[in-house]
């Protein structure tokens, strides 16, 4: 190892430690290092995800960034990183069978609506028309033309391949032991084999695994894990470029450029999985499920192939939204953890804004609200 | 511990072959060439690889092309494909219809 000192160390070469690496570089700090615990960049719920770039939904103290991504940096990420990441941004209908199932959409489309977010609730036949392929059974949807999906892996990959490109120092197969203050500040990152990595700024990118960095240096989030699946079909005849989910969040998923769907579902189980972190095995049960889900939704997928389900762990946060947030106990450590399973569509906002406060910039859009001081005792 | 842009520079840069548009993934169409210019942009390892260009990802998920892309991905990388480790393999171990793998007994089985 030639050089075990940056300006900015990354742990988590996930998507969101990847693109804050590329920001820092395109903002002129290319001496950066990123540190991946696994042998592949992207290891982790980065290449996971079903892929949703999504606003409609999501709680007002994310939206903000969630709609910053959207409107300003989606559209060009391709060009901007030279990888087409398979962006599409052709609306998201969320699928309602029952008149409950429209009320808890209502609810949220008026939500998102007094958010500033474009969301309704549209009618059966509306649906139709906007996807004809749909189950008669749908009675309603929630509607978000500016949503939309790309592909995670490329996502992930192009972010670390143009900062690549642009000097940083990614290195895999890097798992941290634990941070060490000095004087007071952040500045040890302690290897497992013992080795040292130093730098005036430590990014905290690890997704669950945060948890127990951070609390090395007696810092604790409350974060838990959840066990998520997804499956991937042959490829289909085109049908449609919408983002689908349902009110039940049964299933969600979308067709890929490559003609394959892809979908996330899970068993209801989910909650008592006891397997280990560094195991990411399929349950026998959980495919099925988000089949019988699918297919009750659109049914022409009846006779589709499904060729690889994958799992992933999801960094649950306590109450529903990330911590993104520099701790004052703890100078020059920034977190970025607990993306609870939405973390995909936002990656290019977080990854700006992380690379402006390391650098002590205000960041685009006011994320206070997602301190990691926030939690308070409920009694 | 991979220092990615010491890797690169030990590897050299990606130099053009003659035979780089001869294709080596038949389902996903992925060329030899391409292949090779994903490991001079630093996909070291076939999860890698196969996220970054689908080799292995098509109809045959692989079986024909597996070893093939090891092996080229090993010669970039100066070492044994013996020392490329393989891709997981995903359930279910062959193409399943979605009304089958539906037909297991859970809570809306019919």
């Amino acid at each position: 190892m030639s050089k075990m000192t940056a300006d900015v160390i990354i742990i988590g070469g996930g998507v969101n430690g990847c693109a804050a690496a590329y920001y820092l570089a395109k903002k002129g700090v290319c001496d950066v290092i990123v540190l991946e615990a696994d042998k592949s960049i992207g290891h982790g719920g980065s290449s996971r995800n079903g892929g949703g770039v999504r606003q409609s939904g999501r709680d007002m103290r994310e939206l903000p960034y969630a709609m910053y991504a959207v409107n300003n940096m989606w559209p060009t990420l391709s060009e901007e990183l030279g990888v087409d990441v398979e962006y599409y941004q052709r609306g998201n209908l969320r699928l309602g069978k029952t008149e409950k199932h429209l009320k808890k959409l209502e609810g949220l489309a008026s939500g998102s609506r007094a958010l500033g977010l474009d969301m309704k609730v549209v009618d059966a036949q509306t649906v139709k028309e906007i996807c004809p392929y749909l189950s008669d059974e749908v009675i309603g949807a929630s509607w978000c033309p500016t949503d939309g999906h790309a592909n995670p892996m490329l996502t992930t990959l192009a972010y670390y391949k143009r900062a690549t490109e642009l000097g940083v120092r990614f290195i895999t197969d890097a798992k941290v032991e634990k941070l060490e203050k000095q004087r007071g500040r952040l500045r040890r990152v302690i290897m497992k084999n013992g080795e040292i990595f130093e730098a005036e700024t430590v990014i905290v990118a690890a997704g669950y695994e945060s948890r127990y960095l951070s609390r090395t240096v007696g810092v604790d989030i409350p974060l838990y894990t959840y066990f998520e699946e997804a499956l991937v079909t042959e490829m289909q005849p085109h049908m449609f470029d919408i983002m689908l989910g349902t009110a039940d969040g049964d299933f969600y998923g979308h067709q890929s450029r490559h003609g394959s769907f892809v979908f996330g579902s899970d068993s209801g189980l989910e909650g008592d999985i006891d397997m280990p972190l560094d195991e990411l095995k399929t349950s026998s049960l959980t495919a099925s499920a988000g089949c019988r889900a699918i297919i009750g939704y659109i049914p022409l997928l009846a006779d589709a192939k499904v060729v690889r389900t994958w799992g992933g762990w999801i960094d649950m946060c306590h109450d529903g939204v990330p911590v993104i947030s520099k701790v004052e106990e703890v100078p020059g450590m920034i977190l970025a953890c607990g993306f609870t399973g939405h973390g995909f569509g936002t990656a290019p906002a977080v990854g700006l804004m992380l690379a402006q406060m390391a650098l002590e910039e205000e960041t685009s859009v006011d994320i206070s609200a997602l301190r990691y001081d926030r939690f308070k005792p409920v009694r | 511990m991979v220092d990615v842009q010491e890797k690169l520079k030990a590897i050299g840069p990606y130099r053009e072959e003659p035979d780089d548009d001869m294709l080596i993934c038949r389902c996903e169409e992925v060329t030899k060439g391409e292949i090779r210019q994903a490991v001079h942009a630093g996909m070291f390892t076939m999860e890698e690889i196969r996220r970054y260009l689908r080799t292995g990802m098509g109809l045959c998920q692989g079986q024909t092309c597996g070893k093939l892309v090891k092996g080229i991905v090993a010669r970039e990388l100066k070492v044994s494909p013996l020392d490329i480790e393989p891709a997981t393999s995903r359930v279910p171990m062959r193409p399943t219809e979605m009304k089958i793998l539906a037909r297991d007994g859970g809570a809306c089985d019919e």
